[in-house]
């Protein structure tokens, strides 16, 4: 891709807060001192571009690809999908998105994962796919399933599906979790209310997308993406003060 | 009243979570053909040109606890400062990676090239470094910042992010420090003594 001009600096408000006692973790893992302001350079505009050589038949159907086809995963099978666009609502085209999750019980495929829901043989966790050309992606995989955490006394995860999107620039980066319409935990999650600003919270929460579920086969959720933009000015790269 | 601004804001960030290598980086997490080809194994081909090097390092809590389970993406020039994808960028440098810690010593390696120079489009230059991503459990969201290289004195002197850095002393948190040939230390502090500069950007 050509220069396209300076990232738009990241808005902090949009995300949460470093540090948030109620997510405990985070308090040793919080940096105290402020984060150094610059203006986005070469290095966080340019980024990894990834094709869809890399990508095999299966990758975006989380149902079939633990075992190559041979059995299906157990649980309410589901269809995600959705657009990643800019600050600016341009589609984000050829963006890898990954995704990964628990299964039906709300266990992970995961040694340092020890809940007593049973692992599913014939489900692994982790897809991914690229969008098209119009910044549209969609994938198939079942309902993750709710699950408890070690942090306050009784805290569980709503069920949520982890995303990794690249955009075109490394300063793009962003990993983040889609959480579907209507469960009741979200009300009490921590990880969840670390995005304090109620619209930001909103934009997490996948619909249930009727017109596009498939009748006797699959239910639907839609989930959008924004990754930040970038400036186009006639006046960018010149000196400063030029 | 004014025009409605159409503009749309940032996705939040979510923490990246225990479990981030089963989705990223499923081999290291013990999960192998999880997909069909998994991406950024090595920033480098056996074709690429420059200075071999290998850097070691961990990341480390408030506390000084060494976290086992980071997640770190690399991203860097070639030997010449060029970026994949930029006009004449060495094809052998996909300038990309993930590591993580090892489990019992929570040490990650990256083995790459020295980058070159990256000019800016203003004439200035930044020094040789590898910009750094990194996610984990408790951290909501990703943390950015950079390794530059303590034996590039005259580079450093002039870099345009190390010169922005009021406080001198943390210069130094964003130094790989040379302890052998083409061998080089990076310890990322997330908190507290000696914390790493993040960068905002
Ligand atoms: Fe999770």
């Amino acid at each position: 891709m050509t220069d396209a001009g300076r990232l738009i600096p990241r808005d902090r408000t949009a995300h949460p807060d470093p540090y948030d006692p109620g997510y405990k973790t985070s308090v040793l893992r919080s940096p105290n001192q402020a984060l150094l302001s610059m203006e986005s350079t070469p290095t966080e505009e340019w980024g990894p571009t990834f094709g869809h050589d890399q990508l095999g038949p299966l990758d975006n159907n989380l149902i079939l690809n633990w075992t190559k086809g041979e059995a299906p995963a157990v649980g309410e099978r589901i269809l995600v999908h959705g657009h990643v666009l800019d600050e600016l609502g341009k589609p984000v085209p050829h963006t890898l998105v990954e995704v990964w999750q628990a299964n039906a019980g709300g266990r992970y495929r995961h040694h340092k994962d020890t809940y007593f829901a049973p692992l599913d043989p014939n489900f692994g966790g982790c897809g991914r796919t690229i969008t098209d050309e119009n910044g549209y992606y969609q994938f198939m995989t079942i309902k993750p399933g709710a699950y408890p955490w070690p942090n306050r006394g009784n805290d569980w995860r709503p069920a949520h599906i982890h995303y990794s999107i690249f955009g075109h620039s490394f300063g793009q980066r962003l990993i983040s979790q889609m959480y579907f319409e209507g469960d009741p935990l979200m009300r009490y999650c921590p990880i969840f209310h670390t995005v304090k600003d109620r619209g930001q919270l909103d934009s997490l929460v996948a619909p249930l997308d009727m017109t596009m579920s498939r009748p006797l086969d699959y239910l639907t959720y839609k989930f959008d993406i924004v990754l930040r933009g970038r400036r186009q000015t006639m006046f960018e790269n010149k000196p400063e003060g030029l | 009243m004014v025009q409605p601004l159409t503009r749309l804001r940032e996705t939040p960030s979510q923490t990246a979570g225990p479990y981030v290598h089963i989705g990223l980086m499923p081999t290291y997490a013990g999960n192998p053909g999880s997909v069909e080809k998994e991406v950024g194994t090595s920033p480098i081909t056996e074709a690429a040109k420059g200075e071999r090097i290998e850097i070691t390092g961990t990341v480390s809590d408030g506390t000084g606890w060494v976290l086992r389970d980071a997640m770190i993406e690399s991203w860097q020039a070639d030997a010449e400062g060029l970026y994949a994808g930029q006009e004449g960028a060495d094809p052998g440098v996909p300038g990309f990676c993930r590591f993580g810690a090892h489990a019992e010593t929570g040490l990650w390696t990256l083995s790459t090239i020295k980058p070159g120079t990256v000019k800016l489009p203003d004439g200035r230059v930044q020094a040789p470094h590898i910009a750094l991503w990194i996610v984990a459990r408790g951290i909501n969201i990703g943390l950015m910042t950079r390794i530059y290289f303590e034996d590039e004195e005259e580079a450093n002197a002039a870099d345009p992010v190390l010169m922005r850095i009021e406080q001198r002393p943390r210069v130094e948190t964003l130094l790989a420090k040379k302890t052998g040939d083409g061998a080089y230390r990076f310890d990322i502090r997330l908190q507290g003594e000696g914390e790493t500069v993040f960068l905002d950007l």
